[in-house]
């Protein structure tokens, strides 16, 4: 079984490129370059070197023992939360950065939900001095104030989506419309596995440094880099097919993917995508979404805004349709518990997103010899105010 | 034969094809807006099907089209409302839309209910070339209808050529790479495009699209294509008002 992509831009019977053709000429350039330029050995000494030095990789795989203990497993954290700006979404855009250089742009867009990817984005940006434009839906401006802050002190343009439902999945809409509009100088920094091929591979090659680490890291701390289980959350699914990526063809790692119920998968307020959705086409790629029997894309619903959207990647949906990785979900109130909980434990206070992945350790059965790796995605800093209002702090 | 065919068969110039949102402004104005306009001089008409993520579309075709969704409207309703199209509307008519909606109709449905209603081509922007090719192709052309390919000034001649290739009954030319509701860019760089695709003397007749409101933009279109495509601008036009009325005196200044 290939689990990755083929040369037509599919994984298995998703993916694809279904753009109009105003957008033709931008991903077809991309689509031309991307791995020549990520292979080239001056770009991979000049990625490796930002991610040692300005992110701060390798980020530590850290054993919880306080956690291990009470699940009767040996858990460890893939802590992508110590990266620069507090997540693994700036993996992909120091990436993306570099490889829009390598293409002559002048100008960079992006989306952002929560603002983290749109907070990476305006750093690389800063980094490289780049102009930057991002898009945000209206009711996610409010929502995540320090963001929009941190953006626009990096020097971004954030730019408010005011149609639809005025968050993540019309923010991305807004951002095609604009690269729809710039096709020449500009390149658009998509935060996930998703989008027209070949957005999903590229980002999952550029997250794919976690599952890397992390391999290296268990043989140096168990002997094998071989774990019994991979545990990470999925909104479009960027950090998860990152920490899934090197394991993918070794079938005896199990893979298990957590999505966001809202408040129950059956509520009406729900994100939990591949149980609720059908199969479809969104943002340019066949995947699964959440959608009426007309095909008019549902609004998602979670706690935690960066998993708040409607697909996920169209790799993702080959892993869940094939069997090779387990999708399963966990609540808003599951998730803030777990959050509290590894806070408590260990000292660490993760994203909300994270969190979910968190949460689905109290669901497994372990016989205390298991080895665990969940990737904590994010940290908490952003999500205090939920916290605090949620628990009554 | 065809009735997109039909009229590049007998019509070379001055064609006027006019785009609308289907259940819009009214759930129930789809045909009549269709009757008003082949009464007023409309060559052809593009029914817009609405889909909740219209990503090539500028503000005023995607409030249109989410006021259509809002008021009830889906593929089922547009074809329950079409029924009746062939017995009041003579001139061509195409169904525009996302490809998500046309996926979860089934495309095979589709494209026998658009034979059923008399509809006689569509135009589905993000369906891309190569997944029409492999999994579309047949089922168009078994119900005789035309699959309409759009071509910007970025489009390669390579491309274009195979476009034609792959195409029945017109191309649609943007007049820029743009989402919909941009007005007509009149530069040098604009006019070297069309004269460029006009030189190529492609095998299927060619309409200019997006950014057309005028007569003088119009007219612009036709001296390079067989004719003009105007959308958002005769949406905004009957936002408001007596429906009749407001089309009456938009067509007034093209016919």
């Amino acid at each position: 079984m290939n689990y990755f992509v083929n040369e037509k831009g599919y994984y298995g019977d998703f993916g694809g490129a279904y753009i109009p053709e105003m957008l033709y000429p931008n991903v077809e350039e991309l689509r031309q370059n991307y791995l020549n330029i990520i292979n080239d050995a001056d770009f991979q000494k000049e990625f490796r070197a930002l991610l040692k030095d300005y992110v701060g990789r390798p980020s530590p795989l850290y054993l919880a023992k306080r956690l291990s203990k009470k699940y009767n497993a040996n858990i460890f954290l893939k802590r992508e939360d110590l990266n620069h700006t507090g997540a693994h979404k700036i993996n992909n855009t120091i990436g993306q950065i570099l490889l829009a250089e390598k293409l002559g742009k002048k100008r960079i867009i992006a989306e952002t939900g929560a603002g983290q990817h749109g907070v990476a984005t305006a750093t690389v940006c800063a980094l490289r001095g780049l102009e930057c434009v991002i898009y945000m839906g209206e009711v996610d401006i409010k929502r995540q104030a320090p963001n929009v802050a941190r953006m626009k002190m990096l020097g971004a343009t954030v730019i408010s989506a005011v149609s639809g439902s005025k968050t993540l999945k019309d923010a991305t809409n807004e951002a095609m419309r604009d690269w729809i509009n710039n096709p020449v100088d500009t390149h658009y920094i998509i935060g996930s596995v998703v989008g027209p091929h070949p957005y999903p591979d590229m980002v999952a090659i550029f997250q794919s440094v976690i599952s890397e680490e992390t391999k290296k890291q268990l043989l140096e701390q168990t002997g094998s880099d071989q774990p019994d289980y991979v545990l990470a959350c999925v909104g479009g699914g960027s950090n998860a097919m990152g920490m899934f990526y090197h394991f993918i063809e070794d079938e005896k790692v199990k893979l298990i993917a957590i999505e966001a119920a809202g408040k129950g998968v059956s509520s009406g307020f729900s994100a939990a995508t591949t149980y609720l959705g059908k199969e479809g086409v969104l943002h340019g790629s066949r995947s699964i979404l959440m959608q009426t029997a007309d095909g008019q894309v549902v609004e998602p619903h979670s706690v935690s805004a960066g998993l708040d959207y409607p697909g996920i990647g169209p790799q993702h949906a080959h892993l869940f349709k094939t069997t090779r990785a387990e999708y399963v979900s966990i609540t808003d109130e599951e998730s803030l518990d777990a959050g509290l909980l590894l806070t408590k434990l260990e000292g660490i206070i993760p994203a909300i997103e994270s969190a979910h992945a968190l949460a689905h350790l109290e669901k497994m059965k372990f016989t205390g010899n298991e080895n665990v790796v969940v990737c904590l995605s994010g940290r908490g800093d952003k999500d205090m105010e939920t916290y605090m209002n949620h628990f009554g702090l | 034969m065809n009735r997109i065919n039909q009229l590049f068969k007998e019509k070379k110039n001055n064609i006027l094809s006019i785009y609308y949102t289907a259940g819009y402004p009214g759930l129930g104005d789809t045909i009549a807006i269709a009757e008003a306009l082949q009464e007023a001089g409309a060559d052809m008409l593009e029914i817009g099907f609405p889909y909740s993520d219209p990503v090539a579309d500028g503000p005023v075709i995607q409030a249109s089209s989410k006021q259509s969704l809002d008021s009830g409207m889906d593929l089922n309703l547009l074809f329950e409302q079409l029924k009746d199209l062939r017995k009041k509307v003579s001139i061509p008519v195409l169904l525009m839309g996302y490809v998500n909606p046309v996926l979860q109709y089934g495309v095979e449905n589709f494209c026998k209910a658009c034979v059923e209603v008399g509809v006689d081509g569509c135009i589905v922007p993000d369906l891309p070339m190569y997944e029409y090719e492999e999994l579309y192709k047949d089922v168009f052309l078994d119900n005789d209808l035309c699959n309409i390919f759009l071509v910007t000034p970025q489009t390669s001649e390579e491309r274009i050529r195979k476009i034609d290739a792959l195409s029945n009954g017109f191309i649609y030319l943007l007049s820029s790479s743009a989402t919909t509701g941009k007005n007509l860019d009149v530069s040098d760089a604009t006019t070297t495009y069309f004269s460029r695709i006009a030189a190529m003397e492609l095998s299927n007749p060619t309409m200019i699209g997006f950014g057309i409101s005028s007569k003088e933009t119009f007219d612009k279109a036709c001296k390079y294509a067989n004719g003009g495509i105007i959308g958002t601008a005769f949406v905004k036009a009957i936002a408001e008002g007596n429906l009749k009325e407001s089309i009456d005196g938009f067509m007034k200044n093209f016919r």
